[in-house]
């Protein structure tokens, strides 16, 4: 009996919708060339993959940031926006005219694409702080935050995985299935919210809010190169208790946020080993007498792991977005923080900068984790 | 071709055609409970939503009633059952109404984007060339992005923050839906050209049908066929991005509807001071609905892989011998068609819906 | 002699959708030493099952009964595959017996080096040192063909060709020297001139090694050329049990007679292809051809700036009205391309090709698709060939809604039941759908479609590939007789000459895009010129052991002239 494509593929789709439709795309178009090229590809694919995939960027970037322009300029100058109603039309005026939001937008547009060129991300209205200054005094709690959620994301969401595409269809997968999806049904501010409420003011163990408290933050404040981020400036001040004070304030965003990464990891790993399981290569290690857990942790888990480390790279955007949220929830003062209070204050000019630097850097992990799901692959690798 | 296809009397019952019901009857053990569980969640969200005014007990934005002020942040009580806000409304009945403003939000969200994604998808898809391969970028960078970010532009660039109920909901549903165009617009895509590297579209074309024609009557329909699953899974996002938008202060205003990420996001500071029930609630009704509707997405996508799908397993040895799979019109002339899937566990495994739905 | 796999009263059952179906039933054999025992079936028959079952490999939808008793190969330990506990059936798997894929491309795992895997599965049963077993997997690798073994150790298994993949798949089943080897269909993925070089490393598995094999297939001329004894299976019984040369002199069984008798031979085309040449009107050589191609040339366009696939290069020749030129080649050949050019599928390049009076080279599509109405096309895939959701009558019915014979499908359906009783299938037939119908059945509908506006050319493109043989057999036939009613030229391709010479008036053989031989089926199968055409005919096995044996050194001695 023939195998159908349509069957081959449909065994793909996943349904989380980042991994579906992911996946689907890639054996869809990946399909017809295959079948024409000649089987065996020549050297060098490595090479020209990464410069493709390194052009690629430059699109992206390009549509995300004339998007982020065209959206945010299509309600009318942030000025108004900001001080609408609250000063005398002719001084609105005048400080429109200063900024130059009088002027054509496509010319606006055009000095806005030369300054994002040069690293300009703009200026903030609110406190009068280049976009860039905001990135280098906030990004490093943000990388901080996503560093921890995804070692949290990774410590629970792999392992779990594996266990559960073993023991398939057993109470072990059935009780991991319901966490994983729990996980990503819970709204990252409201486990975060639960989690405050029962460890720091029930409980009492952990700290509410914050990245460090007052007294550890002075400590790290007087050291001669900070880095900014806290982790490795209390290791610098030698200090245990602050180290200490700084990883009690991580535990609870990192989990908050982990775990809803830990979800999606979960059931990603768990489909794609599932799925496979199922191939004849798992089928002739079998016949070699390979042991159930080395076909699940060898043969099954490294082939599953290329389309899986793709989707994480997606996964960037959520652990993102949901940062946003998390520091939102724990004051943890990070880009995604500063965002948030931008937000609440108007100011458009400091939003369409953080979020255009947000795409820039979407855009660059995800360049960086396509590299590492080919070199992973020997298929592309030689 | 499997048995059952053969021996199966050409007309299927009504009710195993009907999509969920179908499955439901497909479906065995755990994925049983699953998909059952789900459809619970989701039937009694949709029921709140639409009896909500006869169910809550007050208005959404009712702050008193004939015996005076309810009082900000209150207890659970007789009469307030979850309590108060720290604004003084009734949390009860704020979740009750919080699930109209999540239905609204989805449905509009859903169909909006169902409709663009799969226009386009289908167009881009067939015709490829430089508008496919535009369209492909515009969508991969679009998806690469954190979709909370570019809901919360979209919600600024509608309406600039907050409104009113129709506004504040529009806002959310289109915020939603530029969101998810891209999403659906893969998908469709992706099996509109896979689709039409099989050999019927490619039959049709050398017959001469024109390409609205292929287009029409043999890609689409069999195209759409994963998107109740997609459906599903979106529209669970669909709620966890209205209530990260309320949660940011980019909801609907209070007097205006009940949404639950606006409830969380005043809850933030009453849980400092170890009020609970001001987040817990309107943060249960949240998970509670994500919870039904992925149970359901995720059981349907299950049934759909018959790698994913469980199956009863049989008896010793039991069951019809396998001459029952004899085509009719002969024996061994007309081939044994019946039993080829069982050549080799793999392919035998394939039967699933796809053959019968 | 010892036996080294006693299947005992052998029943498996399955859990479906439709409820538990019986694969297996009642069904025992024996394997000796040194011993190949052919089981032979088309689709549905249960040898895949059997065999997987001597190895525990069935799915858990699956239980089985009865005993399949298996030796170690000093026949000192014996053990019950269907009642062993997992960890004695893995003990048991490479040592006692291995298997043989059919597709070896799957059955490699691409992110692990075939050395690798090789050693994996030594290491899996003995505690031997990594540097053993290295040398240990580089001295098999050696021994099934694989040139420079302590280098290609390391490759993994995408930078190897399918001959290569299948002889490493061999080479991992022979490293634990099991007493058994189970072989499914290990040829049937293969282009028939490197089945003849992996049939002959089975041979030498059997022949030095001294293994017992169970080959599953359901080609009658593979069966032949490598089996000892043979059992038929039918509907998950074994219809007969015999050695190879008995079976194929004397088949006992109705089944077996019509199964030998279904099997194509090279040859059985010429007579009647001489009868229709003979029926040609005088001045026919001198009438337009159908299709005439000359320098044709088609190149599929590189991505990324990489230089594109030149699928088919400077291909030259003619179909004449009403007749079948038969397209034969392997896999890559552009065989099928040639075929999607003339149905304005795919783009030619290069040269020109006239179809219907019309140049394909640079053609746009709105010019073509009146034409399209006198053109048929047969696809491979029966699975795939219809749409889904319509039944088998409104498919039918697409040609003639199309062109305007007829407003819609239930216009048509008149015309439709004339199509499908053309076709021998019952008019009812049109209310059902598509996977409601067998392969040979929808390839009988496929049919009908691509006659409905009774086409000057048809392109039938590998019809019946997917067919079993006795189904096939009936699709041939059918063909012919289609062809002698309508009277349609045909582009007829497919991998198997066999087949092609059955019907074709001229047979055209492809090798690497460019043609290499074109002639009568006498001619080109007779006393064919190239070496290529040779070698091809060679290789291609036939039902018969007696002259299989001849064959085989033929082919051997073509091999040692190169």
């Amino acid at each position: 009996m023939a195998r159908s494509p349509e069957r081959a593929i449909r065994i793909r789709a996943s349904p989380d919708w980042r991994t579906l439709t992911s996946t689907t795309t890639a054996p869809a178009s990946s399909a017809s060339p295959a079948k024409r090229r000649p089987p065996k590809s020549s050297g060098g694919g490595l090479g020209r993959y990464i410069i493709v995939r390194a052009l690629l960027i430059i699109p992206t970037v390009f549509i995300l940031v004339t998007l982020v322009f065209v959206l945010m300029r299509s309600t009318g100058d942030p000025i108004t926006a900001k001080l609408g109603g609250q000063l005398p039309a002719d001084q609105l005026a005048e400080r429109i005219h200063a900024a130059g939001y009088d002027r054509p937008i496509i010319v606006q547009y055009l000095e806005y694409l030369g300054q994002i060129a040069t690293g300009n991300f703009g200026t903030t209205l609110t406190d009068n702080r280049p976009v860039t200054e905001i990135l280098v005094t906030y990004g490093a709690a943000t990388l901080e935050l996503a560093f921890y959620a995804l070692l949290v994301a990774f410590v629970v969401g792999i392992p779990f995985g594996l266990i559960a595409a073993y023991f398939r269809d057993k109470g072990q997968d059935a009780s991991l299935r319901v966490f994983a999806i729990l996980c990503y049904a819970t709204p990252v501010f409201f486990s975060g919210l639960l989690l405050k409420l029962i460890f720091s003011v029930w409980l009492g163990w952990l700290p509410v809010a914050g990245r460090a408290s007052v007294s550890a933050q002075l400590q790290m404040e007087l050291l001669p190169n900070k880095t900014g981020l806290y982790t490795i400036d209390a290791i610098m001040t030698g200090n245990p208790a602050v180290l200490g004070d700084v990883l009690a304030h991580a535990v609870l965003p990192a989990i908050a946020l982990g775990l809803l990464t830990a979800g999606v990891f979960l059931r990603l790993v768990r489909t794609n080993v599932i799925g496979t399981l199922s191939t004849d290569y798992v089928d002739a290690a079998r016949s070699r007498g390979v042991s159930e857990y080395r076909l699940v942790r060898k043969h099954a888990y490294r082939p599953a792991l290329i389309p899986i480390i793709t989707v994480i790279g997606l996964q960037i955007a959520l652990l993102l977005g949901g940062a946003v949220l998390t520091e939102t929830t724990f004051e943890w003062k990070g880009l995604g923080f500063m965002l948030s209070e931008y937000l609440q204050a108007r100011d458009f000019v400091a939003v369409q900068g953080i979020v255009a630097l947000l795409a820039v850097i979407v855009a660059l992990t995800n360049f960086i984790v396509d590299i590492i799901a080919a070199l992973i692959d020997p298929r592309v690798r030689y | 071709m499997s048995t059952d296809t053969v021996i199966q009397p050409p007309k299927r019952r009504l009710r195993d055609r009907l999509p969920v019901v179908h499955q439901v009857r497909q479906s065995v053990g755990l994925q049983r409970g699953m998909l059952v569980v789900g459809l619970v969640l989701t039937g009694l969200f949709v029921l709140v939503a639409i009896f909500a005014p006869l169910i809550a007990p007050f208005g959404f934005a009712q702050l008193r009633d004939l015996e005076g002020p309810f009082g900000s942040q209150q207890p659970p009580s007789a009469e307030h059952l979850f309590g108060t806000t720290v604004g003084g409304y009734d949390v009860l009945s704020r979740v009750l109404w919080g699930a109209q403003t999540a239905l609204y939000v989805i449905v509009i969200a859903v169909i909006l984007s169902l409709f663009a994604g799969v226009l386009l998808g289908l167009v881009s898809g067939y015709f490829g060339g430089w508008l496919d391969r535009v369209l492909v970028v515009v969508c991969d960078a679009i998806y690469a992005f954190p979709s909370l970010l570019l809901a919360i532009v979209m919600a600024i660039v509608i309406s600039g923050g907050q409104s009113n109920l129709w506004g504040g909901v529009f806002a959310a549903a289109i915020s939603i839906t530029v969101v998810f165009i891209p999403q659906y617009f893969r998908v469709i895509r992706a099996e509109t050209v896979r689709i039409k590297a099989e050999a019927y579209v490619e039959s049709a074309k050398v017959l001469g049908a024109s390409n609205g024609r292929v287009m029409f009557r043999h890609v689409l329909r069999n195209a759409t066929r994963t998107l109740p699953l997609i459906f599903t899974l979106n529209a669970s996002e669909a709620i966890l991005t209205l209530a990260g938008l309320g949660f940011l202060g980019f909801g609907i205003e209070p007097t205006a509807a009940a949404e639950w990420g606006y409830d969380l996001n005043k809850a933030l500071s009453d849980v400092s001071s170890g009020i609970w029930w001001t987040a817990l609630y309107p943060g249960l009704a949240i998970v509670l609905v994500v919870l039904g509707i992925t149970l359901v997405g995720e059981s349907l996508n299950d049934l759909a892989d018959p790698r994913l799908r469980g199956r009863r397993r049989v008896a010793q040895a039991s069951g019809e011998v396998a001459e029952t799979s004899v085509v009719p019109g002969g024996t061994l002339i007309a081939g044994p068609g019946g039993l080829a899937g069982l050549e080799d566990g793999e392919s035998f495994d394939e039967h699933g819906i796809e053959v019968r739905s | 002699m010892s036996t080294v796999v006693n299947i005992e009263r052998l029943g498996v059952s399955f859990a479906t959708d439709a409820g538990a179906v019986k694969a297996v039933d009642d069904v025992s054999l024996k394997v000796e030493r040194g011993e190949v025992l052919a089981i032979v079936g088309e689709s549905g028959s249960g040898k895949t099952v059997t065999a997987k079952t001597i190895l525990g490999l069935l799915p858990d939808t699956a239980t089985a009964s009865g005993a399949v008793i298996l030796s170690n190969k000093a026949g000192t330990a014996e053990s019950d595959v269907v009642s062993l506990s997992k960890k004695q059936l893995r003990a048991v798997r490479g040592t006692d017996v291995a298997m043989v894929f059919q597709e070896p491309s799957s059955a490699l795992n691409p992110v692990y080096t075939v050395g690798w895997q090789i050693i994996e599965g030594l290491r899996a049963h003995s505690s031997i040192s990594a540097k053993d077993a290295r040398a240990k997997a580089i001295e098999i690798l050696g021994r099934v063909g694989i040139p420079d073994p302590e280098h290609r150790v390391d490759h993994y298994p995408h930078q190897f060709s399918g001959g290569q993949k299948q002889r490493i798949v061999i080479a991992m089943a022979l490293v634990l020297d099991p007493g058994l080897i189970v072989a499914d269909e290990p040829t049937t993925a293969l282009d028939v001139t490197v089945q003849a070089e992996i049939l002959d490393l089975l041979r030498r598995c059997r022949d030095e090694f001294g293994m017992g094999i169970v080959l599953i297939t359901h080609n009658m001329g593979v069966v032949a050329d490598l089996a000892d004894r043979v059992a038929v299976m039918y509907q998950g019984k074994v219809v007969e049990e015999a050695d190879a040369k008995t079976l194929f002199a004397s088949p006992q069984a109705e089944y077996t007679k019509a199964l030998l008798a279904a099997v194509p031979y090279v040859g059985t085309g010429t007579a009647s292809a001489i009868e229709r040449a003979a029926k040609r009107p005088a001045d026919w050589v001198e009438q337009t051809p159908v299709v005439e191609a000359s320098g044709l040339e088609i190149v599929y366009p590189g991505r990324f700036g990489k230089p594109g696939f030149q699928a088919v290069g400077g291909v030259d020749f003619v179909i004449r009205p009403g007749e079948v030129l038969g397209l034969v080649g392997e896999s890559g050949s552009g065989k099928t391309t040639i075929g999607r050019a003339i149905a304005g599928l795919t783009k030619v390049t290069g040269g020109s090709l006239r179809v219907l009076g019309h140049e394909m080279n640079g053609v746009r599509e709105r010019e073509f698709r009146p034409l399209r109405s006198r053109i048929g096309f047969v696809f491979q895939d029966p699975a795939s060939s219809f749409n889904p959701l319509l039944t088998i009558a409104e498919c039918v019915a697409e040609p003639l809604v199309i062109h305007g014979r007829a407003s819609n499908p239930a216009a048509a359906r008149k015309r439709v039941d004339e199509l499908l009783e053309a076709v021998q299938l019952p008019k009812a037939y049109g209310d059902r759908y598509p996977h409601e119908l067998s392969g040979g059945q929808r390839q009988r509908a496929s049919l009908a479609r691509a006659l409905a506006l009774e086409p000057e050319l048809l392109i039938a493109d590998e019809p019946t590939s997917a067919l079993d043989v006795s189904v096939q057999a009936r699709v041939l036939e059918l063909f012919a007789e289609l062809q002698r009613e309508f009277g349609f030229a045909s582009l007829f391709i497919s991998h198997d000459l066999a087949v092609v010479d059955i019907l074709a008036d001229r047979i055209a053989v492809l090798y690497r895009g460019s043609l290499v031989e074109e002639g009568t089926g006498a001619e080109v199968l007779g006393a064919p010129r190239d070496p290529y055409t040779q070698r091809l005919l060679a290789s291609l096995p036939v039902p018969d052991p007696v002259a299989q044996a001849e064959r085989r050194e033929e082919l051997r001695r073509l091999r040692e002239a190169v």
